[in-house]
Order: C-alpha cells, then sequence, then structure tokens
C-alpha cells in the first residue's frame, strides 16, 4: 500500500507529467511505427495478413525472419540507381540552396536592422502559404508559354540545359531534371536561409573589426572568420534541406519525369498501386538506414545550438 | 561598417533576385486565377468566373471544411503536447533517456513525410486489427498531424523558453506562488506570443499537408490539399489557381495582422518591464 501511494506520487508530480506525456506520446507514435515497419519488412505475409516474426509453437520460440524483400532491394538494379539518384538531387539541391542561401543570408543580416525584421518577414511568408500550391504554380512557369520556359528560351539558356542532358528538347523544361532541382530548391531555400540567417546576425562584428585590424582583407576575413562562425547554420540549414530531400514525394510527382528516379516516389507506388505492403516497409527501412547518419549530424548540432542559447 | 558602394549593390541585387525567386510562382498563381483561358498559361482576358464556380465545387468546400476542423484540432494538441516537450527540455536538463527524447522531438523536423505516413499508417491498422478500431478517417489524420506539429511547436516555444529570465520565476516562487500558479501567471504570459504563433504555423502546417493525409484518410475523408493534389497531378487547372488566391489572401491577412499584434504586444510589454524596472 505504502509503495502504491508512493508511486501515486510520483506520478502526479509535475516533473513526470511534464517529461511523462510527451515522451510516452512520441514512444507510442513515433518510435513503436518503426518497429512495426521493421518487423513486416521482415515477415512472412499471406494476402493482407502478416505472420508474428516470434511464435510460440510447442513450447518452443520460432523466429522466423524473412528477407527475401532485402536481398531483392540489393540485387535488382532499378532500385540501386534510385537510391543513388535520390542522393544525387537531395545533394545537387542542398549546394544550390547554401549557394544561392548563404550570400541572401548574409546580406540580411548585414542590411541595416530597422528593415531586417520585414526581410524575415518575407523570406517566412511564402512559407505560411500552401507548399503544394507553390510546387503547382511551377508547373505553370515552366510549361510551353509559362513565363520562366519563355524567359529561358530568350537567352538560350535551353540550349545549354540540352547540352547537360538536364532538359529532354530544346525548349521543353517540364518533367526533367531540370524542373526537378528548380521545385526543391524554390521549396527549400528557405529552411536554408532561416537557421544561416539566425546564426550569422547573432555574430559578434567586432570580430571582422579585430580581422581588419590585424591586416586581413575583408575577403580573407570572410572566409577565415565569418565563414568558420557560421558553421552550426551550415550543418544546420544543409541537414534540414538534405534529408526531406532524399524521400521527397510531392515535387518529383508533380515536376519530375520518367528520367528523375526518386525513392521516395518508389515506396509511395509499392503501397498505393502495387498494395505490396512488405515491400514498402522494406524502402522505408533502406531510406531511413540512408539517412540515418546526416540524421544523428542533424540532432546533435539541433540539442547543441539549443543548450548554446542559455 | 564601412560597406562599399559596389558590395551595398551586390548585397541588393542578390537580397531582390532571390525575393524574386520566393514570390514569382505566388504572383503567377494570382494572375493566372484571373485568366478567361482554360488554359492557365494563355492570356484571355480578366474573369472571376473560376471564383464564382467555387462555392458549388462540392469536393473542395467539403474537402476545405474536413481540412479547417482537422488543422484547428492539430494546433490546440501541438501546441499543449509542444509547450510539454519543450518545458521538459528546458527545465530539466537531466532526466533518463533525454536524448532519446531529444531526438524524437526534433526527428519529425526532417523525417521524409513518407516514412512518417507509412510507419503510422502500419501501426493504426495492427491496433484496429487487435481492437477494431479507430477507423482510417479524421482521428488518423489528426494523430499524423500532431505528430509533426508537436515538433514543430516544441522549436518554437522552447525557443521563447530559453530565452526567459528565470529569475521571474524564482522570485514567483520565493513569494510564494505554487508551481502551477507560477506557470499560469508569470510564464504562461510571458510565451503567449511564442504560443500563437506556433498555433498559427501548425494549423497552416495541417492544412497544407499532402502525404501523411494520403496515408492516412480513408474513402470519405478527402482533405482539401489531397483533392487540390490529385487535380494538379492531371495537369493545370484554372479552378486549383483560384483557390491558392484565396488562400494567399488569407494568410497574408492574418500574419501581417498577427505580426502586428505581436509586435504591438511586444513594444508595450517593453514598456513595462522599463516602467517596474524604475520602480513603477
Amino acid at each position: 500500500m505504502k509503495r502504491l501511494t508512493a508511486l501515486l506520487a510520483w506520478l502526479l508530480r509535475g516533473r513526470t507529467a511534464v517529461i511523462g506525456m510527451p515522451y510516452v506520446w512520441l514512444l507510442v507514435f513515433f518510435l513503436l511505427p518503426f518497429l512495426i515497419v521493421l518487423k513486416i519488412s521482415v515477415s512472412e505475409s499471406e494476402g493482407v495478413q502478416f505472420k508474428d516474426v516470434l511464435t510460440l509453437k510447442d513450447g518452443v520460440f520460432q523466429l522466423v525472419i524473412k528477407l527475401s524483400n532485402y536481398v531483392f532491394i540489393t540485387e535488382d538494379d532499378l532500385y540501386f540507381k534510385t537510391y543513388l539518384s535520390s542522393i544525387k538531387y537531395a545533394a545537387v539541391t542542398t549546394v544550390l540552396c547554401l549557394a544561392i542561401g548563404y550570400p541572401f543570408a548574409y546580406f540580411m543580416a548585414r542590411a541595416k536592422p530597422t528593415i531586417q525584421p520585414a526581410l524575415l518577414m518575407l523570406v517566412m511568408l511564402p512559407f505560411w502559404t500552401s507548399f503544394l500550391l507553390r510546387v503547382y504554380a511551377w508547373k505553370g512557369l515552366l510549361t510551353e508559354n509559362g513565363w520562366v520556359a519563355e524567359l529561358l528560351t530568350l537567352f538560350g539558356v535551353d540550349h545549354l540545359l540540352l547540352g547537360a542532358g538536364l532538359i529532354p528538347a530544346l525548349g521543353k523544361y517540364m518533367n526533367s531534371p531540370f524542373s526537378l532541382v528548380i521545385g526543391m530548391v524554390y521549396t527549400y531555400l528557405p529552411f536554408m536561409i532561416l537557421p544561416l540567417y539566425g546564426n550569422l546576425a547573432k555574430m559578434d562584428l567586432r570580430l571582422l573589426e579585430a580581422a581588419a585590424d590585424l591586416g586581413a582583407t575583408p575577403w580573407v576575413a570572410f572566409w577565415k572568420v565569418t565563414v568558420p562562425l557560421s558553421k552550426a547554420g551550415i550543418i544546420a540549414g544543409s541537414m534540414l534541406v538534405f534529408i526531406p530531400c532524399v524521400g521527397e514525394f510531392v515535387i518529383p510527382e508533380l515536376l519530375g519525369g520518367p528520367q528523375t528516379l526518386m525513392i521516395g516516389r518508389v515506396l509511395w507506388d509499392e503501397f498505393f498501386s502495387n498494395n505490396d505492403w512488405p515491400m514498402a516497409s522494406t524502402v522505408a527501412v533502406t531510406m531511413i538506414l540512408l539517412i540515418l547518419v546526416p540524421l544523428a549530424v542533424f540532432n546533435r548540432y539541433q540539442a547543441k545550438s539549443t543548450e548554446a542559447r542559455r | 561598417m564601412r560597406a562599399n558602394r559596389s558590395g551595398r549593390i551586390v548585397a541588393r541585387a542578390w537580397l531582390g533576385a532571390g525575393f524574386v525567386f520566393l514570390y514569382l510562382p505566388i504572383v503567377a498563381l494570382v494572375l493566372y486565377s484571373f485568366n478567361d483561358s482554360p488554359i492557365p498559361n494563355v492570356w484571355a482576358g480578366f474573369t472571376l468566373k473560376w471564383y464564382a464556380a467555387l462555392p458549388g465545387d462540392r469536393e473542395i468546400i467539403s474537402g476545405l471544411w474536413l481540412s479547417l476542423q482537422i488543422a484547428f484540432f492539430t494546433a490546440c494538441g501541438s501546441v499543449v503536447m509542444g509547450t510539454l516537450a519543450a518545458f521538459a527540455l528546458v527545465k530539466y536538463k537531466r532526466f533518463g533517456g533525454r536524448t532519446l527524447f531529444n531526438g524524437m522531438v526534433n526527428a519529425p523536423l526532417v523525417m521524409p513525410e513518407v516514412i512518417v505516413g507509412l510507419s503510422l499508417l502500419l501501426m493504426l491498422v495492427s491496433v484496429q486489427r487487435a481492437l477494431g478500431f479507430p477507423e482510417r478517417g479524421m482521428l488518423t489524420i489528426w494523430l499524423g498531424h500532431l505528430l509533426l506539429g508537436m515538433a514543430y511547436a516544441t522549436v518554437v516555444v522552447q525557443a521563447r523558453l530559453q530565452d526567459l529570465n528565470p529569475q521571474l520565476e524564482e522570485a514567483a516562487m520565493d513569494l510564494g506562488a505554487r508551481p502551477w500558479q507560477v506557470f499560469t501567471l508569470v510564464t504562461l504570459p510571458m510565451i503567449a506570443q511564442a504560443l500563437l504563433s506556433a498555433w498559427l504555423l501548425t494549423f497552416t502546417l495541417s492544412l497544407d499537408d499532402v502525404v501523411l493525409s494520403a496515408f492516412l484518410s480513408g474513402p470519405g475523408s478527402t482533405t482539401m490539399p489531397l483533392v487540390i493534389f490529385s487535380r494538379a497531378r492531371l495537369g493545370l487547372n484554372p479552378s486549383v489557381n483560384a483557390v491558392a488566391t484565396l488562400i494567399v489572401l488569407v494568410v497574408t491577412v492574418g500574419t501581417v495582422i498577427a505580426s502586428l499584434a505581436i509586435a504591438r504586444a511586444e513594444r508595450r510589454r517593453a514598456l513595462d518591464i522599463a516602467a517596474a524596472a524604475r520602480g513603477g
């Protein structure tokens, strides 16, 4: 009885409730589902029913693990190519976002303090309007007669893109690697700019004065002082772009074409078109393995940057 | 800073080009929603007919109603769960499994939605087979959105909590306030703006979600983004442009009003603090 009241008292303590409620919720709705996916990816299926991996038969535990899905994925050329191309597109998107976003965030952070809130607002506003509709809008801009398509053709950019093999024909931009990358850079650019701005705006500008006093040119000071100090922002931004891009589905579906293999689309098709749940689970598990390292890096920096703010 | 002239020109040009890139699609959507031609890219004169057709579009209207309900409950749930999680992370620096907790809070921010959607669905299906509920529908979509919304809400509230001066809460406790009173009388008013931004952010996030909704919806529970997505997949569609314009309008007006209100409250609070510091 005494123990029970002690347990009850512990449960009713504010600390337990504050930590326990979100903790249990996340365990049940975030972690447990992954374990179930892992289980389904290796379980024998009979129609739509899955056999239990671990069964008790004649007093003996039997562990039946079916690895054929994983064997199939590693042996099938198309899957391998899809993984490779997902990583390639995610990496290209990340590099482009950084190349466009770093100077952008830098100039924002060095703009007059009075207009900085307005600039920040302008970066965040598109983020609040429907992402789906903004991606859809690119479809209109890049099809024939679209504004951007006509502009690019006017300047002869299509010759360049065709030469690089990024578009299928002169003047045709849609459903190509080019349109996919445009859509992904467009969607994820604010995710790169915001952490970089947060980082660069906090920088102590006296450090740059010190560098100048010690004889560094602005260019040298930028590379030796500003860039190293913004490392945490670069990493956070890159992970915020790279990881979701690997598994992106909506953008390749609306802007990509037959050439642009993406793993998110494969998972979607296995699930919705083929109704092959074990295979979809296998694809999900391998995708998690693919992003596990970036995910760990992201979490470490996220934890570090939030602890450091105190 | 002694920025030279050419440097300033480069900065302005870069920022300008960036904003053109960010806003061009939105401008295009709005303009083409007034286009008389059914092919959105060929201008054929001004019209409002796409807007006039919207109220009769059953699919869109019922999808919008469902989406608004889900978004409302998602935003409320996310703010509650996100605030709890943010408190746990900011106030308690040590507890068992804190690293795991931190990871689970942050992971949904970047985790590809197809993975989250698939795994949550497969778990709910297992539960349904064992217990007979829940049916796929509004409740299951809400669960998925809540998972995502909670992560965003946690980040927003956490940032605010960390900037708070802990001495204020300590002072209240010294004056004899119970922990619950400290929270409602001292902490809550100070983080109210963060809670409002988190609510608005998770509301729009839920209103916009395609992937999680697609996995977790059942027959008869088609949200508005699912309707839009299925139309957008088939090609350009003028009705989508009209819906988009209305959303842009509502969001812009809402965001401007909210940010003005927040800025005003912030100024007043600063004045109050200054007055209190002077001995009021």
